[in-house]
């Protein structure tokens, strides 16, 4: 049995820095270029389903592939293609990547028709054909977190809503402004999954959300708002499970197997867009921000524009960048420049100055215990750090660095700077090669 | 973009504390009870404690330049390490035994055993002690304190309360009051008789999250119990020999004292009974120091035996 938690985790109060709370989101321009990498999602990568030359529409299916853990790729503007290139993923994964020359008349697909749903099957085939995945930031495939092996058992919906990572506002921004399509995906998923109950979740310094949507569903039955103390990293699966519902899920299961899913209100946002409109996902709402960007905002951006496009229409870099993050600060992935194109699950585009982006040197451990505090998952990270730097797989199996969720709380609080995400990191790959 | 982008691990924000933070804290901690002493014992208590620091520092420069390791002298341990160790010995003390102390600590504890969060034993206590044992003499002979309105007043060679106390023929009557031993007018090693002052900069450290409150509550709570078990007087026993300067500054050394909360608790417990033991039976009167070291050593077998299950783990 899992340890009974009767007790908050653990975790840091972080800056939030939401610049952007009062940003109404805005359509950036069609860019000239699209780059559409083949893998956006954990799984599978699909193979292009065009050729260079070919034509191609706004929702067009452009990538897909028969494995079980995947998911299809769909064209975000019209043109033509103009390349299959090679790709390198942050994670270093090579796959091919579909750039388009966009003729900015957006001509949409002719075949796009909104599907007919009328059972749990339908729902299912409908989001694998919507490209759907998770958008919070994993990716995971969402036709495959809805269709559980045990979906009788299957209770309840958390809807993720707490936008914990600071600077990041655009889930903010999607529950205030697209209220109802939100609610109407709630409703579908619940309906269709049979479960008893939905809690949305937000964090207690979005206010407006929270009220928003406790008036849209406060006629509904089963549907509730649940209001999470501002704490870093409220919005990670396993916490806002723990949070909501009270259960922990144990080592090397699933949310599914305690009797709940979670989805991030854009997921569920689109799932009902896709059934109204017949619209793939082809764009995304992300916030743009970061000491570099001249104006920040919260941006709607076809997949696969660059960055350096989706900055230029923030009003480009104000000082010099030296860092850019695709995400947000605490798990956000760096990428190398300003070509790398938006993908599914990014939520965030942060562009930072000199000063924001060097970091300290790493110093001895001081063994202040200020990162086992931290760390929401009562993981020892400083040992783990040991074991990992002196090769001790052993050790970190006892220590259990598998259960690592890498959310950067003990490295956010390390007076020694010490880069203890990537030694767990590194620790876990250690692990994997070791049971291999 | 003339530069290339830096591309680091995540997290990309850090909240601003660093050792440095932490330690240059500790020190100003100290600052009030380092005034106490100047008031109390004179200007000497001062010199011995920036000669102290000044040679802590300079032990730790030479020996990190010697040996080709990066220079630690920024992140202020040394600092703290100086005046920990100056706070541990008379005033009347000989300014070459703590520069001797100062070697000890930094080169010999410390830096011997690889620095910063690698020593087995907290520097300062392991000087105090070596001290003690080589020059028991020196570093028995108090000066009393200062009169404060009639200025300095040299009886050299007082008794502490505590070895007033403890000894055969204990006269409670011979000991200072309450009142004096608040506020540290009494015999006794430097930086540890103002008990006010410790308090002051024990709390400072706590709300500032330096440090948390469990190790020096469990020292002191333990101290007091055990000092009614033992026929000691109590609160006394609180507010006399190294009892506030451990329990706030010396015990709660990150490098050397447990990580874990519960952990804390067994260490706290530990130093207390050890602590009273020696002063109820032992040969010397005070024990605070050979308390804190002995925990010291066993921290490690405490660290592993405290395991806290990480959430969602299942034993296998």
């Amino acid at each position: 049995m899992p340890s009974e938690f009767s007790k908050a985790l653990n975790g840091v109060k972080v800056k939030h820095c939401k610049n952007t709370s009062a940003s109404e989101s805005v359509r950036m321009p069609v860019p000239d270029r699209v780059v559409i990498p083949m893998i956006q999602h954990m799984g599978a990568p699909c193979t292009p389903l065009v050729k260079v030359k070919d034509t191609v529409t706004v929702g067009q299916r452009i990538g897909d592939s028969d494995a079980f853990m995947s998911s299809p790729i769909f064209s975000s503007v019209s043109g033509t293609v103009a390349e299959i290139s090679d790709f390198v993923t942050s994670s270093g994964a090579k796959c091919k990547a579909v750039v388009i020359a966009a003729d900015k008349e957006q001509t949409v697909c002719p075949d796009l028709q909104p599907p007919v749903v009328n059972s749990h099957a339908d729902l299912i085939k409908a989001v694998r054909d919507c490209g759907l995945v998770g958008l919070g930031g994993a990716g995971f495939p969402t036709h495959i977190k809805l269709n559980p092996k045990n979906l009788s058992e299957v209770k309840t919906l958390v809807v993720n809503g707490a936008e914990c990572e600071p600077y990041l506002t655009c889930d903010l921004r999607l529950m205030l402004e697209q209220t109802d399509k939100l609610v109407k995906g709630i409703e579908i998923v619940k309906k269709y999954l049979e479960l008893d109950e939905a809690i949305i979740a937000i964090e207690d310094n979005k206010p407006e959300a929270i009220a928003k949507l406790t008036e849209a569903t406060a006629s509904m039955d089963g549907v509730s708002v649940k209001t999470l103390r501002s704490k870093y990293p409220q919005g990670a699966e396993k916490v806002i499970i723990f949070e909501c519902t009270g259960k922990v899920v144990p080592e090397g299961k699933l949310p599914a197997d305690v009797g709940v899913i979670v989805d991030n209100v854009a997921t569920l946002t689109k799932i009902a867009d896709y059934l109204e409109t017949g619209m793939p996902l082809v764009e995304k709402l992300i916030t743009v921000d970061g000491s570099a960007i001249a104006e920040p905002k919260n941006v709607i951006a076809p997949l696969g524009a660059s960055y350096k496009d989706i900055i230029a229409f923030c009003g480009g870099y104000k000082t010099e960048p030296r860092k850019i993050i695709m995400g947000g600060p605490m798990m956000g992935i760096v990428v190398t420049s300003d070509d790398a194109p938006l993908l599914k699950n990014n939520n965030g585009i942060l562009a930072f100055d000199e000063k924001d982006s060097v970091q300290e040197p790493e110093t001895a451990c001081i063994r202040c215990g200020r990162c086992m505090r931290a760390c929401p998952f009562n993981l020892a990270p400083a040992q783990l750090d040991k074991a990992y730097r002196s090769g001790n797989v052993d050790k970190l199996r006892a220590l259990k660095v598998n259960l690592c969720m890498e959310c950067g709380c003990c490295a956010y609080v390390c007076p020694a700077k010490r880069d203890l995400v990537m030694s767990n990191r590194l620790g876990k790959q250690l692990l994997r090669e070791q049971s291999n | 973009m003339e530069n290339k982008l830096i591309v680091t691990p995540s997290p990309h924000v850090k909240d601003g504390v660093s050792t440095s933070s932490i330690m240059m804290n500790v020190a100003a901690a100290m600052v009030p009870a380092a005034i106490a002493a100047t008031l109390i014992f004179g200007v000497r208590a001062l010199v011995l404690v920036l000669v102290s620091v000044a040679f802590s520092v300079f032990f730790e420069y030479i020996y990190r330049k010697l040996m080709h390791l990066d220079c630690t002298i920024s992140d202020w341990s040394a600092v703290v390490t100086g005046m920990l160790i100056a706070f541990n010995v008379p005033s009347t003390l000989p300014v070459w035994m703590v520069i001797l102390a100062d070697a000890m600590a930094i080169i010999v504890v410390k830096q011997l055993f690889g620095g910063i969060g690698d020593n087995f034993v907290n520097p300062a206590i392991a000087a105090r002690i070596f001290l003690l044992i080589s020059f028991s003499g020196r570093m028995t002979t108090w000066a009393d304190p200062i009169n404060f309105v009639g200025g300095p007043v040299d009886a050299v060679s007082g008794a502490t309360p505590l070895a007033i106390l403890t000894a055969a023929d204990a006269k409670v009557s011979d000991a200072p009051d309450m009142i004096n031993m608040l506020l540290g007018i009494r015999g006794g090693s430097l930086g540890e008789t103002c008990a006010i002052a410790l308090l002051v900069g024990g709390i400072y450290l706590i709300w500032k999250k330096v440090i948390t409150a469990t190790i020096p509550v469990t020292v002191l709570v333990t101290v007091f119990v055990m000092s009614l078990v033992t026929g000691l007087n109590p609160w006394y026993m609180l507010v006399s020999g190294g009892t506030m300067l451990g329990a706030f500054f010396m015990a709660t050394d990150y490098v050397t004292s447990p990580v874990r909360e519960p952990g804390k608790v067994i260490y706290g417990i530990g130093i207390g009974v050890i602590t009273v033991l020696i002063r109820a039976y032992g040969t010397y009167p005070e024990g605070m120091s050979f308390a804190i070291m002995l925990m010291n050593i066993v921290t490690p077998h405490i660290d592993g035996a405290i395991k806290k299950m990480p959430f969602g783990g299942v034993s296998k």
